[in-house]
C-alpha cells in the first residue's frame, strides 16, 4: 500500500458517497435522524451499531428501497436521487444483502445476468457474461463455476456470487450487510482478502456490522450509530474497540465476561449415540456423544445448520430421535408420547429457543401471557380449572423488574419489545424455575450490546449455582467468551471437544469447516 | 381396435386436448411467475360465453375470438389487482372468479338471448370450422400415412394448430429470452428481480395478462370450434384438470404437450367405451376415466413418480422488506 498516494487522492477527489442530513421515520419511530456521512473513494468504511440503531434503514435509502423524507445524497460529487434500485444501481452502488438475493435452480450465469441482460435474447448476453466473469474472476481473485446451481454451492460461494452481481452491473461503490453472518471464520478471511483487493482495485466499500473485531480488522473508518443517530466518525487506527462499543452503547461495556473458573460436579445431561434424521429423510444428527455436568457451560460452536439445532430440538422434546439421553440418570423418551416440551421440563429442562419469536414467544400475545407459556399448568398460576392471571401478571411484573425488562409493562404484546428485552422475558421464564439442566440457542441473536451484557451474566450466574448448562451460538466470541468447554459440530457429529482455556478461534475455526480433530491439531 | 378407430380416438383426443393445453400453458405463466390461478375455469367460461354471443351477434368469429379473449383478460387484471397490487389470497381471489364467471355468464346469456342461459347455435362464419390442409385430398388414399395425415394432421380449426404452436414458442419465450429469465425468477425469488432493479410487479402482470389471453382462446375454442355455441357452466371443470395437467407437466411447456394429451385421451376414451372393452374385455364406467386425470394427479403430488416442485414464490404476495 502506498500511503502517500492514498492521502493525496482522498484530499483531491470528492467522496465517493455523501449523506447530508437524512432523516427517515416509521410512524412515530425515528429510524434515522440527520444523518450525514462522507465515504472517501478507495476505502472502506464500517459502519456499526446495535440492531435497530438504524444502520440497514440508511443503507435502504441509499439502494432505493425507502425514499428519505429528508436530506439529499451525493455520489461522486454529484447531487443524486435514488428513487428505486435501478437508479441505485446506475448509479453505480451494488449491495450484498444478509439473506442473499439469488434465485435457488438458476446458474451461477443467470444469476449474474438476471435484470442487467443486453437485449432481449439471452444467448449473447449470456456468453458476454461468461466473458466478462472470467475476467473479474482474474482480476479480484474471485473464481466460481458460472454453470453451478445455486442450490447446488455453499453460502461462501454464494455470496461471491453476489459480490460478482454487483461488479458486473460496474458498480463502485459495494455496500455489505453483516457478511459474516453465515461464514466459517475461514470463508470470513477470505471474504476480507477479497474485500482488500477490491479496495487496492479503487472500490469503495461500505460493510456493515456489529462485530467489533471485523471492523478493526479491515476498515479504514468507521461510522458509529447509536438510535438512529450517527454519533461519531472515526479512523480505524485511532480507536479501540472498548471506545467503540461504549460510543455504540452510550456507555462503558464490559467486552468480557467476568467469570470465575467452572466447579463441574455430577454429570446431569449425558448423550450417547444420538441420531436424528429429518422428514426429508437426511441424517441430521450422525451419532452425538456429549456431557454437560452440573456447574458448567458446554458451549456447541459450529457455522449454522451443522445439526446444532436439531440437537436441542430433540432435547428439548419436538424432535424426535435415536440413541440415549438422560438427565440426573432418567433416561428421556426420544420418540414416544413422553416426547414433548412439558415432560421435558418434568425433567428439570429449561430450553431457551434458537428462534425465540417463533419458538420462544407468541408475538401477538402480551407478556404475561408469554411468562405462563409452558408452565401454565403450574399450581401458583392456577385456581381451580381456571388460570389465575392476577397471579400471572404479578409475577411477570416481578419477573421483568429483576430482569431489567423495558418497558416493564406486562400487557404489551411480545412482538413490541426489542430484540433483547424480548430474549430477556424467555430467559426470566426458563431460568427463574429453578432447571438442572438450561439449553439455550442462540443466547443474543438479534440482542444489542447492553443487553448481551446482562445475559451472558444471567448464565454465567445460573452455572455458579450448579447448574448444567448446554449453549449453541454460532458466534465463536460468545462461545469463547461463556463456555468452559467448547464442543465444535459439524455435518451432525462432534468434531471434537476443548477446554476453552486451551483452545482458539484458530483451532475452533478448523474444527468448524470440518477439518478433524488431528489434523486441527497438527494445523494448530 | 382397426387403424382408422385409432385415427379417430387420436382426433378426438387432439381436439379435447386442445383446450387443456391452451389453459395449462396459461396456468403455466401465471404460475412460473408466481401467481397461483385456480381461476383459469372460471376465465375459460367467461371466455366460451363471450366469443360466442358475440360471434352470434354479429356473425363473425374472429370478433368474437377477441371478445372472449378481453373477457378473459378483464378477470386476469382482477385476479392480479387482487393478488398483485393489493397482496389479497390468490386461491380466494381465483375462487372469486370461477363463482363470477358461472353465475354472471348464464345470467347475462338468458338476458340477451332468452334462451334459458344459452347461446343460438352457431353457424357458417360464426364458427371455427376445420381447416383441410394443402394435400390432404391427394395423400387419403395412401396406406397408413394418409388417413394419419388427412384425418388426423389436417382437418382441425385453426386455434388447435395455434394450441399446438404455442408450446415450442412458451419454451422458447421462457428459457431463451430476457423476459423469460425475469419471469422464472420472480416466480422463484421476486427479491432477486427487484433487487436487480426489474419492477416484481409488473412482471407479475405481464404474466397474469398473457394467462388471460391464453384462458380466453381456450374459452373461445370451445364454443365456437369444439362445439357450436355457449351452455351452461361448458368449461365443465377444464380448467381444474389444466391445472392437474400443469402439476403433472412439472410447470414446463413440453411436458404440458403431454400431460394434455394423455388427460385428452382419457376424455376421448370416456365417449367410446366401446373401444376399452374391446382393448381389456371389460366394460368400464366413462366417469372412471374423467376421474383420472385427479387420481393421477394425486399420485403425482404424492411423490411417487419424480417430484414435482412448484415454483418458490408461489402463491405469495411479494412484500419488500429492508
Amino acid at each position: 500500500m502506498n500511503d502517500k498516494t492514498d492521502m493525496e487522492r482522498q484530499a483531491t477527489a470528492a467522496p465517493a458517497i455523501e449523506l447530508k442530513g437524512i432523516s427517515k421515520a416509521f410512524g412515530p419511530v425515528q429510524a434515522n435522524k440527520d444523518i450525514s456521512i462522507r465515504v472517501m473513494p478507495g476505502t472502506i468504511h464500517g459502519i456499526i451499531g446495535e440492531n435497530g440503531a438504524g444502520k440497514s434503514t440508511l443503507m435502504s435509502i441509499l439502494y432505493g428501497f425507502y425514499k428519505a423524507d429528508k436530506g439529499e445524497i451525493f455520489i461522486s460529487g454529484e447531487k443524486t436521487d435514488i428513487p428505486d434500485s435501478q437508479a441505485a444501481i446506475a448509479a453505480g452502488i451494488g449491495m450484498v444483502f444478509q439473506h442473499f438475493k439469488l434465485v435457488e435452480n438458476f446458474t451461477v450465469l443467470e444469476n449474474i445476468i438476471l435484470g442487467a441482460e443486453d437485449g432481449r435474447l439471452l444467448k449473447p448476453s449470456l456468453a458476454k457474461a461468461r466473458k466478462s466473469l472470467l475476467k473479474l474472476a482474474d482480476d479480484y481473485g474471485l473464481k466460481v463455476d458460472p454453470d453451478a446451481l445455486i442450490q447446488d454451492i455453499g453460502v461462501g460461494m454464494q455470496q461471491r456470487v453476489e459480490i460478482l452481481k454487483a461488479l458486473y452491473r460496474q458498480a463502485d461503490i459495494l455496500i455489505l450487510d453483516e457478511p459474516t453472518g453465515v461464514l466459517t471464520p475461514a470463508e470470513a478471511d477470505q471474504l476480507f482478502r477479497i474485500l482488500g483487493r477490491l479496495r487496492s482495485e479503487g472500490k469503495t466499500i461500505i460493510l456493515i456490522t456489529h462485530k467489533l473485531r471485523e471492523i478493526m480488522d479491515i476498515t479504514d473508518t468507521v461510522s458509529v450509530m447509536r438510535r438512529g443517530e450517527m454519533t461519531a466518525t472515526v479512523k480505524t487506527t485511532e480507536t479501540s474497540p472498548a471506545e467503540l462499543a461504549e460510543l455504540m452503547v452510550g456507555r462503558k461495556v464490559l467486552l468480557r465476561v467476568d467469570k470465575a473458573p467452572a466447579q463441574p460436579r455430577d454429570v446431569v445431561l449425558d448423550i450417547h449415540g444420538l441420531r436424528v434424521v429429518d422428514e426429508k429423510g437426511v441424517e441430521r444428527l450422525r451419532g452425538i456423544d456429549l456431557q454437560v455436568r452440573a456447574g458448567e457451560i458446554l458451549g456447541v460452536a459450529g457455522v449454522a445448520g451443522n445439526g446444532q439445532s436439531e440437537l436441542l430440538e430433540v432435547l428439548g422434546g419436538y424432535q424426535t430421535g435415536t440413541g440415549s439421553v438422560q438427565v440426573k440418570g432418567q433416561a428421556l423418551d426420544l420418540t414416544g408420547k413422553q416426547s414433548d416440551g412439558q415432560s421435558r421440563r418434568n425433567h428439570g429442562i429449561a430450553h431457551v429457543p434458537e428462534d425465540r419469536q417463533r419458538e420462544g414467544l407468541i408475538m401477538d400475545y402480551h407478556a404475561w401471557e408469554n411468562t405462563a407459556f409452558g408452565y401454565h399448568k403450574d399450581p401458583s398460576y392456577r385456581s381451580g380449572i381456571l388460570m389465575n392471571n392476577a397471579a400471572i401478571k404479578a409475577d411477570t411484573v416481578e419477573k421483568m423488574e429483576r430482569f431489567d425488562v423495558r418497558p416493564p409493562n406486562p400487557k404489551l404484546a411480545a412482538k413490541n419489545f426489542s430484540g433483547g428485552n424480548q430474549q430477556k422475558i424467555v430467559l426470566a421464564r426458563e431460568i427463574e424455575r429453578n432447571p438442572d439442566l438450561l439449553l439455550i440457542g442462540q443466547p443474543t441473536r438479534g440482542v444489542d450490546i447492553g443487553a448481551i451484557e446482562f445475559i451472558h451474566q444471567q448464565i454465567v450466574a445460573l452455572r455458579d449455582q450448579g447448574k448444567a448448562i448446554l449453549l449453541v451460538s454460532v458466534e465463536l466470541e460468545e462461545i469463547l467468551a461463556l463456555s468452559d468447554r467448547v464442543a465444535v459440530m459439524f455435518d451432525g457429529q462432534i468434531m471434537g471437544v476443548r477446554d476453552a482455556a486451551d483452545t482458539d478461534e484458530k483451532e475452533l475455526g478448523l474444527m468448524m469447516a470440518g477439518i478433524t480433530d488431528a489434523d486441527a491439531k497438527i494445523g494448530g | 381396435m382397426d387403424y382408422m378407430t385409432l385415427i379417430q380416438l387420436l382426433d378426438s383426443t387432439v381436439r379435447l386436448a386442445t383446450p387443456l393445453l391452451l389453459a395449462c400453458l396459461a396456468g403455466l405463466f401465471s404460475e412460473r411467475a408466481g401467481i397461483f390461478d385456480i381461476g383459469l375455469d372460471g376465465k375459460m367460461l367467461a371466455a366460451a360465453f363471450f366469443s360466442a354471443a358475440i360471434a352470434a351477434l354479429y356473425g363473425n368469429v374472429w370478433l368474437g375470438l377477441l371478445a372472449g379473449i378481453a373477457a378473459s383478460l378483464a378477470l386476469s387484471l382482477l385476479h392480479g389487482l387482487a393478488s398483485i397490487t393489493f397482496r389479497g389470497n390468490q386461491l380466494i381471489s381465483g375462487v372469486a372468479i370461477n363463482f363470477l364467471a358461472a353465475g354472471l355468464t348464464v345470467l347475462i346469456a338468458q338476458d340477451w338471448f332468452q334462451q334459458g342461459g344459452r347461446t343460438p347455435s352457431l353457424i357458417g362464419g360464426a364458427r371455427f370450422n376445420p381447416i383441410t390442409l394443402p394435400f390432404a385430398d391427394a395423400v387419403e388414399p395412401v396406406p397408413f400415412i394418409g388417413p394419419l395425415y388427412a384425418e388426423l394432421i389436417s382437418g382441425h380449426s385453426i386455434l388447435v394448430y395455434a394450441a399446438f404452436a404455442a408450446v415450442p414458442l412458451t419454451w422458447w419465450l421462457l428459457y431463451r429470452t430476457r423476459f423469460g429469465l425475469r419471469l422464472r425468477a420472480v416466480g422463484e425469488n421476486p427479491a432477486a428481480v427487484d433487487t436487480a432493479g426489474v419492477s416484481v410487479i409488473g412482471l407479475r402482470y405481464a404474466a397474469v395478462c398473457i394467462c388471460g389471453v391464453l384462458c380466453g382462446i381456450a374459452g373461445a375454442y370451445l364454443s365456437t370450434a369444439l362445439q357450436a355455441g355457449f351452455i351452461k357452466d361448458m368449461s365443465a371443470g377444464r380448467g381444474y384438470i389444466a391445472l392437474a395437467a400443469l402439476i403433472f407437466a412439472k410447470w414446463r411447456p413440453w411436458y404440458a404437450l403431454w400431460a394434455t394429451l394423455l388427460f385428452g385421451l382419457f376424455g376421448a376414451l370416456e365417449t367410446r367405451p366401446d373401444v376399452i372393452e374391446a382393448l381389456i374385455g371389460v366394460k368400464v364406467q366413462g366417469q372412471l376415466l374423467g376421474a383420472l386425470p385427479y387420481v393421477m394427479t394425486v399420485i403425482i403430488l404424492a411423490g411417487f413418480v419424480g417430484k414435482a416442485i412448484p415454483p418458490r414464490a408461489g402463491g405469495e404476495p411479494y412484500v419488500k422488506e429492508r
